[in-house]
């Protein structure tokens, strides 16, 4: 017992302790597991392709789905379209990821036999089986973040329909498909944008659960498992990585906006 | 639109308010889902309330003999593993889902409104290094910054009340410290500083009034985030220890049954998202009602 307390610098105090492992970070060592006797660069190194598949899959589709959803509801204001949108939006927002998952694999999984109800395949290894195995937790991390971005998009869209350049682009004679497309659309992203840092955010949040859900091997099981066997090595390590990925993300979002909009300069 | 346009005469003859409360209350109750958000939230609340009068059985000691029955007239749920009444447990997990959600909201709204007034107000080294140390917990997916928090401080309902409160305060702070910064260049802050108020004064007694509205606003809003961050952490088999009632372990006890008994799972899960609707649509509401230009803000 001893001579493991001393294997893994248990004996030591923790504030120590936490300088070792801070230090070993600059040396790209980030310590070994205590439940899992493993180098955590490595435990850590083996799931995050798996989250980051996942969560960037979930990413894509909840933007070109709430962008869509949010630009439909704001140009057809008041019809079936725009009340479908928000009433999706809402659900959207409300629901629990978890309860979706379920939800889910007892339709699709357990009644209709459509979906395999858990797991992950590398996409190298079966593409057809993956791609399968991702429809449900992918879903399940979308839904979130679309219903923001549709919420978000609709309200810059009524914003920017208004605006005066919208009615010349509309008296100069232009087709409906351009003034949206060309106009409209290019100047109410902006704030999508922004949130599109958030959004990813709430993707490796919600993977927490979702990977639960379905039996995943990610980085969100990962430190589930470790915070259950009090493995503090891991869920530091692993919290650490997952928030350098999201600043990383919202540094690039930032620099975004300036190519974006040629308005926003920084000195 | 009222009804019946007032003649001239009424109308130079009508006091020149408008009675703010009257057009508050008018606005708040126009919309049908506020109405509907605001049943399912008192039923929520007699329900923590009166929890063990209105339950027949034990929540937590389950009758063996009856496990995994199927809803009937005696158990209109059914019962889970042990034998506990599923509306019954359902019922008591109100009271978990009521007290984390209001105790967390209120910490973390007082909290965060104290930074970000005094952030705003002092601005300099101060606001620099409160607002970076928002930046930095504000890097973190919340829900993994208040599992990370709950493996440190171990389970426990207080425990998770700390845990989402440390996870939400940046929001609070971020927005009390934008509306200081507006409020702060107004006329009636600099009267108030040449009648020789001190600072103390002019936070309380200027300032933090004049925040209210968005605020009140901001605290319904977060009451559903919390709500379900909450719901995912007793998912995770975090926080209230058994044979406590959470909705979101409910949720993951039921999972294994899914297939003979889904009524364990999906009736949990439901009782979440309408609540979370529910202070979604108050929200909303109250938002058109005190201030509509905060639309889009909040």
């Amino acid at each position: 017992m001893e001579s493991l307390r001393h294997e893994y610098g248990l004996d030591k105090p923790v504030m120590i302790q936490y300088f070792d492992w801070f230090g070993g970070l600059f040396r790209g060592n980030l310590g070994t597991s205590i439940y899992y006797h493993e180098d955590v660069g490595k435990l850590l190194g083996d799931r995050f392709p798996i989250t980051l598949h996942l969560g960037l899959v979930a990413f894509i589709i909840s933007n070109i789905f709430g962008i869509l959803l949010g630009l439909l509801a704001g140009i057809r204001r008041g019809t079936w379209l725009d009340a479908v949108s928000t009433t999706l939006a809402n659900i959207g927002i409300t629901i629990p990821v978890f309860w979706l998952g379920v939800l889910l694999i007892y339709t699709f999984g357990l009644k209709l036999h459509w979906l395999p109800i858990y797991g992950y395949t590398s996409p190298f290894e079966d593409f057809w089986l993956n791609t399968k195995q991702i429809i449900m937790p992918v879903i399940c991390l979308a839904i979130t973040g679309m219903a923001y971005t549709a919420r978000q998009m609709r309200s810059a869209m009524l914003e920017v329909i208004r605006q005066d350049y919208i009615r010349t682009a509309w008296s100069k004679g232009l087709h409906e498909r351009t003034i949206i497309m060309k106009h409209a659309l290019k100047n109410s992203i902006i704030p999508v944008i922004t949130l599109m840092g958030m959004g990813l955010g709430m993707v490796f949040g919600g993977a927490v659960l979702v990977e639960t859900v379905f039996a995943i091997p990610g980085i969100g099981r990962l430190l589930v498992t470790s915070v259950f066997a009090q493995d503090y090595v891991v869920v530091q390590s692993g919290t650490l990585l997952i928030a350098a990925f999201i600043i990383l993300c919202n540094l690039i979002v930032d620099i975004s906006y300036g190519w974006l909009d040629p308005r926003i300069r920084y000195n | 639109m009222t009804e019946n346009t007032p003649t001239i005469q009424e109308f130079i003859e009508a006091p020149p308010r408008v009675n703010e409360w009257r057009r508050f209350i008018r606005v708040f109750f126009q919309r049908k889902l506020v109405l509907f958000g605001l049943v399912i939230l008192s039923l929520l609340i007699i329900s923590a309330i009166f929890a063990p009068w209105l339950t027949p059985y034990d929540p937590y000691n389950g009758n063996l003999s009856e496990s995994l029955a199927q809803p009937s007239s005696n158990h209109l749920l059914g019962t889970d593993i042990q034998g506990r009444d599923t509306l019954c447990r359902l019922i008591y997990g109100a009271r978990t889902a009521l007290i984390v959600g209001f105790a967390t909201t209120l910490t973390s709204a007082i909290v965060g409104i104290v930074l970000g007034i005094v952030a705003g107000y002092f601005g300099g080294i101060i606001n620099m290094i409160i607002m970076r140390a928002m930046d930095a917990l504000m890097g973190f997916p919340m829900l993994l910054l208040a599992l990370m928090l709950s493996a440190v401080l171990g389970s426990g309902i207080q425990n998770v009340i700390i845990a989402l409160a440390i996870a939400m305060l940046p929001g609070y702070a971020r927005v009390m410290h934008g509306l200081t910064l507006s409020v702060r260049e107004n006329d009636y802050i600099l009267a108030g500083r040449a009648m020789g108020a001190d600072n103390q004064r002019i936070m309380l007694n200027h300032i933090l009034p004049n925040t209210l509205p968005p605020m009140i606003v901001l605290v319904t809003l977060q009451l559903g985030t919390v709500i379900l961050a909450e719901a995912g952490l007793s998912f995770l088999g975090i926080g209230i220890r058994p044979p406590g009632a959470a909705w979101g372990g409910m949720v993951y006890d039921g999972y294994r049954f899914l297939l003979s008994n889904p009524v364990l799972s999906f009736a949990p899960g439901l009782a979440i998202m309408l609540v979370v609707f529910a202070f979604n649509m108050v929200g909303d509401g109250l938002r058109d009602a005190l201030d509509p230009r905060l639309r889009g803000i909040l």
